[in-house]
């Protein structure tokens, strides 16, 4: 009975504790957009965080692009060919790549790349008192850390997912086409034919931009957040990875139902 | 004992703050006259820290009034706060530099941020703080190049580099080798008298603010329980006093943390 009693507590009291978090990120959030017009008016410094936050991970996001689309072509090919319809690959290709899997294996990639250095940096900024130390200086740590960190992971994640998704059409076509023969006519034509920019890479772009908002506003939360100890650094950066992730695959369930919804 | 009369720049009245349900100060009455090098002392964890945070405005006190200037800190709104932060210097325990920047763009970096001097005025102007810390040579480097004597002389740098009204230290001396702690603390009067500045320090170090304050507080269990000029210290016979500068381990401030006498809990754990 008292094994039972003790499970409720704990379930209770971690109930609260999520739900008092999910308060604190929002109220940060309000925070973080107040404070945000220093990111444009001092736009190197929202520069400088692209560059860190998407140019830095240009390597991980072209090379796994690469053999995501490779598999892809692959797998895609020894099915295709079954039912005579080898000469789709290329559409199957591209719109696995824009609708799904170019936003979000970027996403979990770039959450694990980004927002895991983004979570770091800002949690040792506040375990070494950086983050107190600007404050004492009368200038905002919301405003000149985290927002230009923000807005850099919101600007460079549709563009990574758009790359990973290009890439990954290189790797079905290197296979499809340069390995195992498919028409390269048939490849190139088929996908543009089938793939609809509105329907297909808009909603994909906009799937980028909401996955690339979540994982900045998670990963600059749990830095500030963060206990100022090497222990609270720690959980920190692996809430930053775990929450991220959960969070853009539940919201791309979301998001997937609500664009595609009634469609073939 | 400072007066009302003096020129005060700092005073707190009756201050109580709590983290949570643990009561940290319980009533601290305090004045820093201007001009003054005030030094706050006391054992770990009696809310010395917590004083600091309190007059810089970073933390609220839940009673009485924190008066900087002439303002009660805790009623100011934060551009308020921020505009009387401009005309404060904060040095951290372990100087807190941006380990991003180098040592030229630290002690910039408040110039930069709240002033629209040109490049050339500004570079003369932290080379000139730079200098006066005796590390002008260092400008190039990068915080993690630095000992931890040069990065509190960097950070001090930093903190008077808008020529503060008020400077506070922070555990100044924690992890210094004996010149490094005498060419800091040598600084921190220097400065103090060169600027017209007022310094608050928090401090372990008996000895070396014995040799550079004008004033001590002592803090212990959320309250003053002595205070005097370094002459009146060294005169005193107040066991609290006594205990602090003698280094006695046992005393007021006790040895053991509370707990159940050692037989109770003996006798009670093999009961148990």
């Amino acid at each position: 009975m008292n094994g039972l009693l003790n499970f409720i507590r704990r379930l209770g009291a971690a109930a609260v504790e999520g739900v008092w978090r999910i308060g604190f990120a929002a109220r940060f959030f309000v925070l973080l957009l107040r404070h945000s017009g220093q990111s444009l008016t001092r736009i190197h410094l929202t520069v400088r965080e692209i560059y860190f936050s998407g140019v830095l991970s240009l390597l991980i996001i072209v090379v796994s692009g690469l053999f995501v689309g490779m598999v892809l072509g692959l797998q895609g090919y020894e099915t295709l060919q079954r039912y005579g319809s080898g000469d789709a690959l290329g559409v199957l290709v591209s719109l696995s790549l824009t609708r799904e899997l170019g936003p979000v294996v970027a996403g979990l990639l770039f959450a694990s790349r980004a927002g895991l250095a983004v979570t770091a940096e800002i949690g040792l900024m506040k375990t070494t008192e950086q983050l107190d130390a600007m404050d004492m200086m009368a200038v905002n740590p919301i405003a000149r850390v985290v927002a230009p960190r923000f807005w850099g992971g919101v600007i460079s994640m549709p563009l990574l997912a758009a790359l990973f998704s290009a890439m990954g059409v290189l790797g079905g076509w290197l296979i499809g086409v340069v390995f195992i023969g498919v028409d390269n006519g048939a490849f190139w034509s088929q996908m543009q034919a089938a793939v609809d920019f509105r329907f297909d890479i808009m909603n994909g772009v906009i799937k980028s931009f909401v996955f690339g908002a979540t994982v900045a506003l998670i990963a600059v939360f749990e830095g500030y957040d963060c206990t100022p100890t090497a222990e609270g650094l720690s959980r920190a950066i692996t809430r930053t990875v775990v929450t991220s992730a959960l969070a853009i695959l539940a919201l791309d369930f979301v998001l997937t139902s609500l664009m595609f919804r009634g469609q073939s | 004992m400072v007066s009302e009369t003096d020129n005060l720049l700092v005073s707190l009245k009756d201050v109580r703050f709590a983290y949570g349900e643990r009561e940290i100060l319980r009533g601290v009455n305090l004045k820093v006259p201007r001009g003054k090098v005030v030094a706050i002392m006391g054992g770990s964890g009696c809310g010395k820290t917590t004083l600091l945070r309190l007059i810089g405005g970073q933390l609220r006190a839940t009673a009485g009034t924190v008066d900087v200037a002439g303002r009660d800190v805790s009623s100011l709104d934060t551009a308020e706060l921020y505009e009387m932060r401009r005309r404060m210097g904060m040095l951290f325990q372990f100087g807190a530099l941006f380990t991003d920047m180098s040592v030229f763009d630290n002690v910039a970096f408040p110039l930069r941020e709240h002033t629209d001097l040109p490049f050339g005025l500004i570079r003369d102007m932290v080379l000139m703080k730079l200098n006066a810390v005796g590390l002008r040579g260092a400008a190039d480097l990068m915080p993690a190049e630095l000992s931890g004597g040069m990065a509190r002389r960097v950070a001090l740098a930093r903190a008077i580099a808008l020529d503060p009204m008020l400077i506070m230290y922070d555990e100044p001396f924690a992890g210094l080798d004996p010149i490094s702690l005498g060419v800091i603390g040598q600084l921190i009067r220097k400065l103090n008298d060169a600027l017209g500045a007022t310094t608050i320090m928090v401090t372990h170090d008996i000895m070396e603010s014995l040799q550079i304050v004008d004033y001590i507080y002592f803090v212990s269990e959320g309250g003053i329980v002595a205070e005097g000029t370094p002459d009146e210290l060294r005169a005193s016979k107040d066991p609290w006093v006594y205990q602090f500068i003698h280094a006695e381990p046992d005393g007021p401030v006790p040895f053991h943390y509370p707990a159940e006498a050692l037989e109770e809990s003996l006798i009670g754990g093999r009961a148990a």
